[in-house]
């Protein structure tokens, strides 16, 4: 929590970042200009690289944070990993040998 | 971050480190709402197939209702980012004018999200209807629980900061809430790109 953290300059570049990075997904699930599997694409793709914006942007995430929060993120990112990757793969290896 | 002036001796009041270690606690339950809010994903990509007799995703999605809803959340996230920024050059008033607009946006987000879930239990599309809508009305509807309860800490903090003034510790936990709310956008993200977007295209 410091000057370097916001600034409105900050602030309105994650804002127009973010709108752009919204209303891409948006106009390529509201056109269906492509296939279903780029559209597919382009939602995830715009959905990883906004998150990064917000946490960069606004939570102010970035290479001077404490490596307490960053071990943090990390021990978090890896118990989803697992727990989502595990239910996924056990819930769906069980629906392929249910048919 | 200012020193804080302690007012009485006898009340030495929270040190910068205490401060410090309250955020790191804060940023700790964040990572825990996190894994509560992944497994409701996980949750919802297993079940959204499972639609029983009940209403499809593309039939109740309503892909313009969710922009709205994109654009208050999204709208009201930058405007707490005004609202810290205030309180960070020792503006009493600004910081509170702009909580009070993201509040406006945060209850419009809700207003909306309401209205969308009254609408699809009036046509049948209730909870108990499929495994999917439960999947969906326990992801969504947690997350419209913390932008409520976001929006009670908001108007806490407002009269924090008009009756304590923008001290040191008005000013951590006014950080503090600024994270929570941050947090609920990214979680808005996740919901917006795997639960509506797909909805509407499968």
């Amino acid at each position: 929590m410091d000057a370097q953290t916001y600034s409105a300059k900050k602030l309105i570049t994650g804002f127009v970042l973010a709108l752009v990075l919204t209303l891409i997904p948006f106009a390529a699930v509201w056109t269906m200009a492509f296939s279903v599997g780029v559209i597919f694409g382009i939602i995830a793709l715009s959905a990883v690289v906004q998150v990064g914006v917000h946490l960069y942007f606004f939570l102010g995430i970035n290479s001077k944070t404490p490596i307490e929060n960053v071990l943090a993120i990390c021990f978090a990112g890896i118990l989803i990993f697992l727990m989502v990757g595990g239910t996924l793969w056990i819930m769906f290896d069980l629906y392929e040998r249910m048919m | 971050m200012n020193t804080y002036t302690p007012k009485t001796a006898g009340s030495p009041g929270p040190t910068e480190e205490t401060l410090g270690i309250r955020d790191l606690g804060f940023w700790i339950y964040l990572m825990t709402d996190a894994i509560i809010f992944s497994l409701l994903f996980a949750t919802y990509v297993v079940m959204f197939q499972n639609t029983a007799t009940g209403p499809v995703p593309s039939d109740i999605f309503d892909l313009e209702h969710v922009f709205a809803e994109t654009m208050f959340l999204l709208l009201s996230s930058v405007t707490f980012g005004f609202a810290s920024l205030a309180a960070i050059r020792e503006r009493k008033g600004h910081a509170v004018f702009w909580m009070i607009v993201t509040i406006f946006f945060g209850a419009g987000f809700i207003f909306l999200e309401v209205s969308e879930f009254v609408g699809m239990i009036q046509s049948g599309a209730a909870p108990q209807t499929s495994g999917f809508l439960s999947a969906f009305f326990t992801l969504v509807g947690t997350h419209g629980a913390h932008v409520s309860l976001g929006m009670v800490g908001i108007t806490v903090m407002i009269f924090q900061i008009l009756i304590k003034g923008l001290t040191s510790p008005v000013k951590s936990r006014l950080h503090r809430l600024g994270m929570f709310w941050h947090f609920l956008d990214i979680v808005w993200i996740g919901i917006f790109s795997i639960v509506y977007m797909p909805g509407w295209l499968i």
